[in-house]
């Protein structure tokens, strides 16, 4: 038996398929993957995501601190309370330790990283923060539901009349608390929706709540097939300790502007750019009969070097298979990829299939 | 627990084979291997009038979340193929003893059945997974 969330049993008596993830026992379908995606895209679905680690970062130090352990520069965030930033926490070589989503509160952060490198997570953030003035709080009491997909603002105001104004209030990527809640306009979906951390006791209710009104329990299935199609990335598949943010999509989160900022990983980071960064995350669209997946290998014609798929799978949105790849720096256009002994012609393109609902390729 | 019929052969490899009125065997994957599978999305079967092979492979089945290879229990030509699969392979997942049949094979030699599991064997060779 592995680690259960608050929402343990609501999964169980919704027919959920318990899968291991992480050494968590967490629900991979309540019947049709398929189903609870498309619930996502056209109506509201909802994710018991508490397995994910949430730690806040407080002290004197705490902006400072944050300022050194990532590539991405929360200074960004000093006039806007509430605002969340998704960053790389990076190794010396510049490899990515993991992502996370720090949200700026008054007067300290709160910081949002993944529950399969919680271990790592924290060791290297207590490890970092050697001579500053911070103390690192793991809130493991914290449930988290992501309520995703167009109706999911309306409804959660419904299941939350008291936090309608709160709700109204927020801009995207934008949390704020209500008593010991903490609700945040972010997800993993491409929708619109939001994340609420919540105490446990308060979970299984609101949980039943929000099934009652509508909103369609969706396991860690749709989860991934989501994300993907919103070509965002998932630790251990587009990046891990040997791939630096320039070769998964993630430049935009590399701040260099600061030239005083002397973050972990910046040094190896500014090297590799200026040595010229080998290959580069992007997206693949397979128009046959077929599906892509992961670990394939891409081949890029009139090169020796090939590609690696990181994540693939078949896009319900779409009606075919996508995939993301890490690929030589150069490669564009039509490419192969091996699938099952057949060597099929793939598209590259930029790594975002849909967005709102709506088809991007 | 999953559905098993009595009247099917199986294979551990989670195919179904019916020996039909007229001698024919249609193909299929259990109740079971399509809830291990989850949301079927293609369904690759042999060509009408190809031979398949007894414990070679003869189709693949991919969901979302993995591909499979389907094993014939029967050596023979294959006669029909379950052609609404194309457009509709989620009826491997609602109905896989029925509507989510495969193909059908002339067998050449209906002993080879003989060496299929039977549905308490199937039964007990799912329980040990």
């Amino acid at each position: 038996m592995g680690n259960r969330t608050a929402l343990y049993q609501c999964h169980v008596d919704a027919g959920a398929k318990i899968v291991d993830f992480g050494g968590w026992d967490m629900p991979i379908n309540y019947g049709s993957q398929i189903e609870e995606h498309h619930a996502v895209r056209q109506k509201a679905g909802m994710f018991d995501v508490s397995h994910m680690t949430v730690v806040d970062v407080t002290g004197n130090d705490a902006r400072a601190y944050l300022r050194t352990l990532l590539a991405n520069d929360i200074a960004k965030l000093d006039t806007h309370i509430g605002k969340a930033l998704y960053s790389g926490m990076l190794n010396e070589a510049g490899g990515v330790i993991d992502d996370l989503i720090v949200y700026h509160l008054d007067g300290w952060y709160r910081v949002v990283v993944n529950c399969a490198t919680r271990d790592k997570d924290l060791a290297w953030m207590a490890q970092q923060s050697e001579g500053f003035d911070v103390n690192l709080q793991e809130r493991a009491e914290l449930a988290m539901i992501a309520m995703q997909g167009p109706n999911a603002l309306a409804l959660a105001k419904q299941a939350l009349p008291a936090q309608n104004d709160l709700i109204d209030s927020l801009n995207v990527f934008c949390g704020k608390a209500a008593g010991d809640w903490f609700i945040a306009r972010t997800g993993y979906t491409g929708e619109d929706g939001l994340e609420i951390m919540l105490p446990e006791a308060d979970a299984p209710a609101f949980w039943q709540a929000l099934s009652e009104s509508s909103v369609e329990p969706c396991g860690l299935g749709a989860r991934d097939t989501l994300r993907l199609e919103a070509g965002m990335n998932l630790y251990g598949h587009e990046m891990d300790e040997t791939v630096s943010p320039w070769q998964a999509n993630m430049g935009w989160t590399i701040d260099l502007k600061d030239t005083e900022r002397d973050f972990t990983g910046r040094a190896a980071l500014e090297a590799q750019k200026a040595a010229g960064v080998p290959t580069k995350l992007v997206g693949l669209v397979l128009r046959e009969r077929g599906v892509l997946r992961a670990e394939q290998t891409i081949i890029v014609e009139g090169s020796n070097a090939t590609g690696v798929i990181t994540s693939g799978s078949f896009s319900p949105t779409l009606g075919f298979s996508i995939a993301l790849a890490r690929v030589p720096a150069d490669a564009e256009g039509e490419v192969i990829v091996e699938v099952r002994k057949k060597r099929l012609p793939v598209t590259i393109v930029k790594p975002n299939f849909v967005r709102h609902g709506q088809s991007l390729v | 627990m999953s559905e098993i019929r009595s009247e099917l052969k199986y294979l551990p490899s989670h195919e179904w084979a019916r020996v039909e009125e007229d001698g024919t065997v249609t193909i299929g994957i259990t109740e079971h291997a399509q809830d291990s599978l989850g949301d079927v999305v293609y369904v690759e079967t042999p060509e009408v009038g190809a031979t398949v092979a007894a414990g070679e492979e003869a189709g693949v089945v991919e969901s979302v979340k993995a591909a499979s290879d389907i094993y014939s229990p029967v050596t023979g030509e294959v006669i029909a193929v379950n052609e609404s699969l194309e457009d509709e392979p989620e009826q491997v997942n609602s109905s896989p003893y029925d509507d989510g049949w495969f193909f059908k094979v002339k067998p050449t030699d209906i002993g080879e059945l003989d060496d299929a599991l039977d549905a308490d064997g199937y039964k007990a060779a799912i329980e040990d997974e």
